[in-house]
């Protein structure tokens, strides 16, 4: 049998409502039907007058070479920060589901990075990787190899992916020990006495029955790589040197904020839009055809 | 097949001892049943067998050779689960030859085995399936057929019926001694139901709180009793227990109501002992008011069961006396009945120590 909460009141359901409504509204569709119409206008230098351009926007954006290498940046960043934070989640959480001493404290040491703002986080980086004052960068060059991140593009977004991952690990910690947890023990003893070995168990039972919390992750680590690694990626490299670290969310700002270029950042957001809502809809498309809900 | 050894076997929670030092020698293909309260500590016990849980004393050997160190896959052994653990990504068919793919077995021979499983378990219909679209009964026969595909040294079952309904358990049972008997596998098994115990069993072990009460066939421990523990815990309704005295002359056993019951034999040396007398309800049988050694009783509730008749009754002393009865009832509530017990149906108990009187 269903059961109907029902209210005397007409208005009360439509007033418990409202807040959640005016926040989508005012802080979702508001913008995102702003950065339509802006991208599909031309705005003067002094924000005064705007003018109805067609697609003008778009096929400038789209034709700038530029666009392309960002676009490039931004493909491997994020493949490597999900490959990067859903692997070390893992490997942890595998970890601190076995038997091990001291697993409670290891657990609640792995799931502070979460809490900590994406500026602080950047300057606890720096602090590590600065090749002047940083622990690990003034090793590096005490050994002899030239680390410097500010001249050199590829250690740049090697450590921004660095840093961008290490932020997602606790995220992911937590649902893939949780989804762990969930596996019956029995299960992993019933497949140890029919003679796998805990590799084996590991890719035969383990991960198959994970395959629900590790789509889940999936999805929501590559919009985060998209999306909101530009706190860290401000903070650390302003996109630089060069463009070396610049992916196609740190652009929007850089060219709507910093070159005050409106409609072509719009029609940025717009395309990046496209590009997750498109990712996002062939994975649940096409890997989770492979996933096993029990 | 294989011998399945057990010596001196004691385990270890800390400060806890669940199991004491058992012993026990389990035969090439005997049908071994561990029966117990719960948390006697039989699950702990065929766990160490398995290789789940470690030994804390003494040693374990499986085919003459000892396993204390040896991991789960490499004792040679199959285990069903109560919650029958399937792997629940893997089809039916996948679930059983998943043991045997790792051991490398040709695919052809896969084939063959699990079919012929599935054939002696009826399962063939349902190889494709997931365990989610199975029953409770068929999941169980899954877990079964898991374990026999492997032709393992022995089988391991800790109450694999616990989860099935009444009828379906005792239909499950009879295969189980089917499929024993056909493969002839050293078996161990746990149960809580004495039932199970009785039918399944070659040798039933009885444990109280990680201690070998009694180990015999399933007709030894229930007409001889090792302990008050196993004389109250095999048998249904339980055995009855007085408290008595010897008399002097070592003839009779003296109950506080008054009565007085002739020993088989004479034991002058136990003259005067107090004992536990225990008389099985199903011993007890009506009697003349008059019958010398008899029990008056009060009767305070009568369960009729179809088959026979559980009659609750109270001695004058103000004792619980159980007799069963076959057929349907001839008493009523209230009533006052003589019950008197069958020659040889009593058992003399330590009076404290609680173990058998010879
Ligand atoms: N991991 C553990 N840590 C501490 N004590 C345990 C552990 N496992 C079992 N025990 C204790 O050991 C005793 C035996 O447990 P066991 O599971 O073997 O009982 P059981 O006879 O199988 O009972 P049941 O019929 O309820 O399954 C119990 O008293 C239990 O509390
Ligand atoms: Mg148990």
């Amino acid at each position: 049998m269903q059961r109907r909460v029902t209210f005397d009141n007409r208005l009360l359901p439509y007033l418990l409502l409202a807040p959640q409504v005016a926040v989508t509204l005012v802080f979702f569709i508001w913008p995102a039907a702003n950065a339509i119409w802006q991208s599909v206008h031309l705005q003067d230098a002094f924000g005064l007058r705007s003018e109805f351009v067609w697609f003008e926007n778009f096929t400038h954006v789209l034709g700038d070479p530029n666009y392309l290498d960002t676009l490039k940046v931004t493909v491997v960043f994020s493949i490597a920060v999900t490959v990067l934070a859903m692997g070390v989640a893992l490997l942890l959480a595998v970890l601190a589901d076995s038997k091990i001493k001291g697993a409670r404290a290891y657990k609640t040491l792995l799931i502070w990075p979460y809490a900590l703002a994406p500026a602080v986080a950047a300057v606890l980086w720096i602090f590590i990787f600065n090749p002047d004052i940083g622990s690990f960068g003034k090793g590096l060059r005490a050994l002899g190899y030239d680390w410097d991140y500010r001249l050199n593009g590829g250690q740049a977004l090697v450590m921004v992916i660095l840093a961008a991952s290490w932020k997602q690990v606790s995220y992911n910690f937590i649902f893939f020990l949780a989804g762990l947890q969930a596996i019956p023990r029995s299960v992993m003893e019933a497949a140890g006495i029919d003679g796998a070995g805990p590799v084996r168990r590991f890719w035969t039972i383990t991960f198959p029955l994970l395959s629900p919390t590790t789509f889940f992750l999936l999805v929501v680590d590559v919009v985060y790589a998209f999306f909101e690694t530009f706190g860290t990626i401000h903070a650390l490299t302003q996109g630089g040197p060069g463009k070396a670290t610049e992916t196609l969310i740190f652009r929007v700002y850089q060219d709507g904020v910093v070159n005050n270029d409106l409609g072509g950042s719009s029609a940025q957001s717009v395309i990046l839009m496209v590009i997750v809502i498109a990712l996002t809809a062939v994975q649940f498309r096409f890997v989770e055809r492979k996933v096993h809900y029990s | 097949m294989a011998t399945v050894e057990i010596r001196n076997v004691r385990k270890s929670y800390g400060p806890v001892e669940a199991i004491k030092g058992i012993d026990i020698a389990i035969q090439d293909g005997e049908f071994l049943v561990l029966l117990g309260p719960s948390g006697c500590g039989k699950s702990t016990l065929l766990r160490m067998v398995a290789g789940l849980e470690g030994i804390t004393g003494g040693e374990i050997a499986i085919g003459g050779r000892v396993v204390n160190e040896l991991d789960p896959k490499d004792r040679d052994i199959a285990m069903v689960f109560q919650n029958y653990a399937l792997y629940p990504h893997m089809t039916v068919f996948d679930n059983m030859a998943y043991g045997l793919k790792i051991r490398g077995i040709p695919k052809a021979e896969i084939r063959a085995r699990v079919d012929k499983a599935a054939e002696i378990l009826e399962l063939g219909r349902f190889l494709d399936r997931r365990p989610s679209q199975l029953s409770g009964g068929q999941r169980q026969r899954v877990a079964m057929g898991r374990a026999i595909v492997r032709e393992p040294a022995a089988f391991l079952f800790d109450e694999p019926l616990s989860n099935l309904d009444a009828k379906l358990r005792t239909q499950m049972r009879v295969e189980i001694k089917r499929l024993q008997d056909r493969l002839g596998i050293t078996s161990l098994y746990v149960t809580h139901d004495q039932v199970e115990a009785m039918t399944l069993a070659d040798r039933i072990l009885v444990m109280n709180h990680g201690v070998a009460e009694q180990i015999g066939t399933p007709l030894e421990v229930y007409q001889r009793p090792a302990s008050l523990f196993v004389a109250g815990f095999i048998g249904s309704p339980p055995m009855n227990v007085l408290d008595g005295r010897i008399d002097d002359r070592g003839e009779a056993v003296l109950v506080p109501g008054g009565q007085r019951l002739l020993l088989p034999q004479s034991r002058p040396t136990d003259a005067g002992r107090p004992v536990k007398l225990g008389i099985r309800p199903e011993h007890l049988a009506a009697a003349a008011a008059d019958f010398p050694g008899g029990f008056s009783i009060e009767i305070e509730l009568v369960e009729a069961l179809g088959a026979d008749t559980v009659v609750y009754g109270r001695l004058p002393d103000g004792e619980a006396l159980l007799v069963r009865m076959a057929g349907i009832p001839t008493v009523r509530e209230r009533d006052r009945l003589t019950v008197a017990p069958q020659d040889g149906a009593l058992h003399l108990f330590d009076a404290v120590t609680g173990r058998r009187v010879e």
